[in-house]
């Protein structure tokens, strides 16, 4: 893989952590509410899955969505507008944290009822495949969200219409305080994909590369009118479900035991050790992310709260 | 006497509930391990072990229909529903099934389950996560829909549900669980599911409420006081079925009536009270009924945007002073 690439998803990748670490700062002094999940520990799959897409192909997913819009490019100053409910977010203040969308990027947002965005994955596959397009749809949802009706519809009509959908389920072993055996009759996510004829594929989500050559030949296979795909990314969150989780299902041994895989520091090894860069590259990296994110804040808490005529926008499209 | 939380009330009234009856047991998303989203269920694992506070997968399909169906087979489920957003998903079970066996087979089955979900807005959780569908659930013959205003009528109104023989939805306003209230210790508290109990006594104006609108509306009452305006508050506590005993003795007593509900107003509980009272007591209607509810948007996520949707005292206030 190329250097530039590989520093390119390292950037993104630090960039959402360090976005977020952010956020919860800002969640303690109140100026963020309502629910905050926080990705901290799975962005390498944001990363690899959506740098393996084409510009045409569409994103969607659940509301832990931080990761996903840095990932396609939303600009971290609207994004940031958004978490702190100003008009100038990316949902004019009205979605907040967990409805962050990008529809210039083909980013159709995140969504809070657990698996009710898996069946408009298939619908927009479905109008691609309809207008003979070739693109395809990346659909992210948690392990838990396996286990709802609206995944086994979504995930059989995808088949029987052969769509180009790459289902990603994110595996980070928890809805919630419910661990993924404590939820689901296989623990092995993909064998739930062979019930709607894919065979699938589980991928070490901590490991970016990984990751991307995955989707890469997924959504190759998707496009070219093989149907739908489905990857189980292993990966982990090391914090919270959303802020204020007691955390009293899981050992702090285990959250140590996964940050040793930690994405970040997993690609930084790989920059360091295979690529003859130095740590100052990677350093300088930090500072300008840091910066970035530092301007993001001050953007947004500089932006206007949405006006109260704003209450009553955008109900319907004609008025 | 004690005061304690709507959540402490709503906690007792379950534990005692699981004391006395060994087929009351309790399911739903993360109430075991976790000790229930909003606490409520905080320790019942352990008092009650797996068998009887059992976590579900995320499926509220299969824990509305699956606690319907425990209950047709003589166990006295209370399924937890970690929001009311969330039950949408589970309206066929609730609706089409527990509603409606009943009924259907001729009286031969019954279906005592309880149905527990936090609703309400004013948390920032988005347009989603947000709703107070009360009145579509109170729609339905078939299923009861209770929601309480204080502690007291929390735990009393659920033993009441646990104790039914027939379906209950059990709606707690989500920003009510902190909410104090007197609940005396040590002595069996029961309230019976649809009887509407006035709160406050006053004779210039009936105000309608329950839920979080009983506390909106005994603050909207208490500033009016100050003016010198007495208003009735009568709190319906049960939405189906509707007690309008006391709501039409008040009426015939104000002449005048302001109805307050956090769901939206076209369709909604005000409508169906101002219905009543148009119909029941027309003869004393020396005004219009004012309905006091969610403006008609989605809820938003920024602060004082959902605020300006909701209702608060000063709407209340205003709409009293339209017509007194
Ligand atoms: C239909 C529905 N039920 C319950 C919830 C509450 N809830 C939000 S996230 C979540 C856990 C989802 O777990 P998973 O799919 O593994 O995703 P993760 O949070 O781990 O990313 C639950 C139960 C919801 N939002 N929607
Ligand atoms: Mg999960």
């Amino acid at each position: 893989m190329d250097k530039s690439i590989l520093m390119d998803w390292y950037r993104q990748m630090v960039l959402i952590r360090r976005f977020e670490q952010r956020c919860a700062e800002l969640y303690q002094q109140g100026k963020i509410g309502g629910f905050l999940h926080l990705y901290i520990g799975q962005e390498a799959v944001a990363v690899g899955t959506i740098a393996a897409k084409a510009d045409g192909d569409h994103v969607i997913t659940a509301y832990r969505d931080h990761g996903h819009a840095l990932a396609v490019g939303s600009d971290t100053n609207f994004v940031m507008a958004e978490m702190l409910g100003k008009a100038t977010g990316v949902s004019k203040g009205k979605g907040g944290s967990m409805h962050l969308v990008d529809v210039e990027r083909h980013f159709w947002g995140g969504y809070a009822i657990v698996g009710g965005h898996l069946p408009l994955a298939t619908g927009i596959a479905l109008a691609e495949q309809y207008k003979e397009t070739g693109n395809a749809v990346l659909c992210y949802f948690g392990d838990g969200s396996t286990n709802i009706g609206y995944f086994h519809e979504a995930l059989n009509l995808a088949s029987v219409w052969n769509l180009p959908v790459v289902w990603i389920a994110e595996n980070n072993q928890y809805g919630m305080g419910t661990a993924v055996d404590r939820a689901s009759a296989v623990s092995e996510l993909i064998k739930k994909a062979s019930a709607y004829g894919m065979e699938g594929q589980r991928v070490n989500g901590m490991d970016v590369l990984e990751v991307y050559e995955s989707s890469k030949a997924a959504l190759d296979r998707a496009r070219s009118g093989q149907g739908p795909q489905f990857i189980e990314m292993m990966t982990y969150r090391y914090e919270g479900h959303s802020m204020g989780d007691p955390l009293r299902y899981r050992t702090k041994d285990e959250v140590e035991k996964w940050r040793e895989d930690d994405p970040i520091g997993v690609l930084e090894r790989h920059i360091l050790q295979d690529l003859d860069v130095d740590k100052d590259s990677l350093e300088t990296i930090d500072q300008e992310v840091e910066q970035q994110i530092e301007e993001a804040v001050i953007f947004a808490e500089e932006s206007p709260l949405p006006a109260a005529e704003e209450l009553f926008t955008d109900i319907y499209v004609e008025a | 006497m004690a005061k304690i939380t709507m959540r402490q009330a709503i906690t007792d009234a379950l534990r005692e509930e699981m004391i006395r009856d060994d087929n009351v047991f309790i399911m739903g998303e993360e109430v075991g391990v976790w000790g229930g989203t909003y606490a409520v269920t905080r320790g019942f694992i352990d008092e009650f072990g797996e068998k009887r506070v059992r976590d579900t997968p995320i499926a509220e399909m299969v824990i509305g229909g699956a606690a319907a169906g425990a209950a047709m087979n003589g166990l006295r489920p209370v399924a937890e529903f970690m929001t009311i957003n969330f039950a949408f998903l589970a309206l066929d079970a609730i609706i089409n099934h527990a509603a409606k066996v009943h009924y259907m087979f001729g009286g031969h089955i019954k279906c005592p389950v309880v149905f527990r979900a936090p609703g309400g807005g004013g948390r920032q959780l988005g347009a989603t996560h947000s709703h107070t569908p009360d009145a579509i659930f109170a729609h339905f013959p078939g299923l009861k829909v209770v929601s309480p205003g204080t502690p007291y009528d929390a735990k009393g109104l659920l033993k009441s549900a646990i104790r039914s023989d027939d379906p209950v939805l059990f709606i707690e306003h989500a920003t009510l669980y902190q909410l104090r209230g007197e609940v005396p210790e040590g002595e069996e508290i029961i309230v019976p599911i649809g009887v509407s109990d006035v709160k406050r006594e006053g004779s210039d104006v009936t105000i309608v409420a329950y839920a979080q609108g009983l506390s909106v509306a005994m603050d909207a009452a208490n500033q009016l006081s100050n003016e010198g305006i007495e208003a009735e508050v009568v709190d319906l506590r049960s939405l189906r079925p509707l007690d309008m005993g006391p709501v039409l003795e008040s009426f015939r007593k104000t002449y005048k009536a302001v109805v307050v509900e956090e769901g939206y107003r076209s369709y909604g509980i005000g409508s169906e009270i101002a219905a009543r009272i148009q119909e029941e007591g027309f003869d004393y209607l020396d005004a219009p009924i004012k309905r006091v509810a969610q403006l008609e948007v989605p809820l938003p996520y920024s602060k004082d945007l959902e605020q300006a949707a909701l209702i608060n005292a000063p709407r209340v206030i205003e709409a009293v002073k339209e017509i007194v």
